[in-house]
């Protein structure tokens, strides 16, 4: 039973609770940077090492951090594990680093790290953490490829860089283009709300998970 | 520095290099906060006023304490870290001293720290190199542009709200695809800003 929950907690990311698609976070990152496959694969490996990284770290000072200031707390580590990660991609992958651009310092604003931080390692002992961790960077590393490839194939007749016979000939550009993201993104939405039977209930954002929730939540009482 | 240039820069922040729509910075706002037209007026006014200060901050503090130093890699800790300070000492000055600007703004201020369209901002005036002035102009029109996207697509999110769609489609799904439509509606600002100003 123990086993099957590490591994539940491992594998939720990818289908059940995947980040981007049925809790709604990271969603700048996502429709930026899957543009190309090469870019997308890099964006989700960089993201998921701070993610694990920042998940262990949290988890472990979780009995340390004072709830007041956690949020600004977890936005240090966040911050620290994100520069590490900048620093590296820029020593051995100096492409990536140029293609990821500005979307690689963002990391740290990335919803699904903080929210994470927030709602599971803030909770949870540091293992459970880790593979959540591994789980919700996974599921976002197979979210971004998948939109990547239909991006990038569809749109540039390409494939991680690959020309491909018959889509070079006849490609849509515009889905290369920033609309391209927004539609091709909807519509994966659409489908995992298709596929789960609406079992999925989707707000307007994926507040639930969001660590600005109890303001947000202030802002809508207001209306 | 003449004043064109400045104007190109806000002119191709505002709509060739929309924040939202093109660089896709800020989307979590621009899709939750864009429900009411006041609410999205508050909202990105809020922004605006933050991007400006961040900027005002954070370019003397890369440029005369990071870069002379040697401490260039710090740039993203010490940003965020300024923003989130930053909102939240306006959020404590405006809720004692400027009240009725307080009840305006305060409720959005919280939720400006994880934007990502004011680290984003503040990350880009360093890395395109801008001067001071360029950089103020950048923010001031990358706030702008938000505000734009803002209020337009809550003017299209308000029809999108009373039509039915596919049952599969409804919520976040439709409001991405108008999303896309108005994006594309972007594009064609491209070029025009050079034309006119560059």
């Amino acid at each position: 039973m123990k086993e099957n929950n590490k591994l539940c907690t491992l594998t939720r990311g990818i289908i059940k609770e995947n980040p981007v698609l049925v809790l709604v976070l990271g969603t700048c990152p996502t429709l930026a940077t899957s543009t190309s496959v090469s870019t997308a694969i890099g964006m989700g490996i960089a993201a998921t090492i701070v993610l694990i990284c920042s998940n262990i770290f949290i988890s472990l000072l979780r009995k340390i951090i004072p709830d007041s200031v956690r949020i600004p707390c977890y936005i240090v580590v966040i911050a620290g594990f994100v520069s590490v990660v900048q620093m590296l991609v820029q020593a051995f992958v100096p492409d990536l680093y140029t293609a990821l651009g500005v979307y690689l310092p963002l990391i740290v604003v990335n919803c699904i790290i903080l929210g994470r931080a927030e709602m599971f390692a803030s909770k949870h002992n540091p293992l459970d953490s880790a593979l959540d961790g591994v789980g919700m960077g996974l599921g976002f590393t197979l979210t971004l490829t998948v939109m990547a490839t239909i991006r990038e194939v569809l749109g540039s007749g390409s494939w991680y860089g690959i020309s491909l016979p018959f889509f070079s000939t006849y490609n849509i550009p515009i889905l290369t283009k920033p609309a391209g993201g927004f539609f091709v993104f909807g519509c994966m939405v659409a489908l995992v709300a298709k596929i789960t039977h609406g079992k999925v209930k989707h707000t307007a954002t994926g507040c639930t998970s969001c660590p600005n929730q109890e303001a947000c939540a202030k802002l809508a009482k207001e209306a | 520095m003449d004043f064109k240039h400045l104007l190109y820069i806000i002119m191709a922040a505002v709509f060739v290099n929309n924040y939202v729509l093109q660089r896709f910075l800020g989307i979590c706002p621009f899709l939750g906060v864009s429900k009411k037209l006041d609410q999205a007026t508050g909202m990105s006014i809020a922004v605006i006023f933050v991007m400006l200060l961040a900027t005002a901050v954070t370019w003397p503090i890369q440029n005369f304490l990071l870069d002379p130093n040697g401490m260039g890699y710090l740039q993203t800790v010490v940003f965020i870290l300024v923003i989130a300070a930053l909102v939240q000492l306006v959020e404590i000055t405006l809720k004692k001293y400027i009240p009725s600007l307080y009840k305006a703004l305060g409720i959005y201020l919280p939720l400006i720290t994880t934007n990502c369209a004011v680290l984003g901002v503040t990350v880009l005036n360093i890395t395109e190199g801008y001067s001071f002035a360029e950089s103020m102009a950048n923010s001031f029109g990358s706030g702008l542009g938000f505000f734009l996207a803002m209020v337009i697509f809550a003017g299209v999110r308000t029809r999108t709200e009373s039509c039915e769609a596919p049952d599969s489609f409804q919520g976040l799904p439709i409001t991405l695809v108008s999303a896309s439509i108005l994006a594309a509606a972007f594009n064609g600002f491209a070029g025009v800003v050079e034309t006119l100003f560059g």
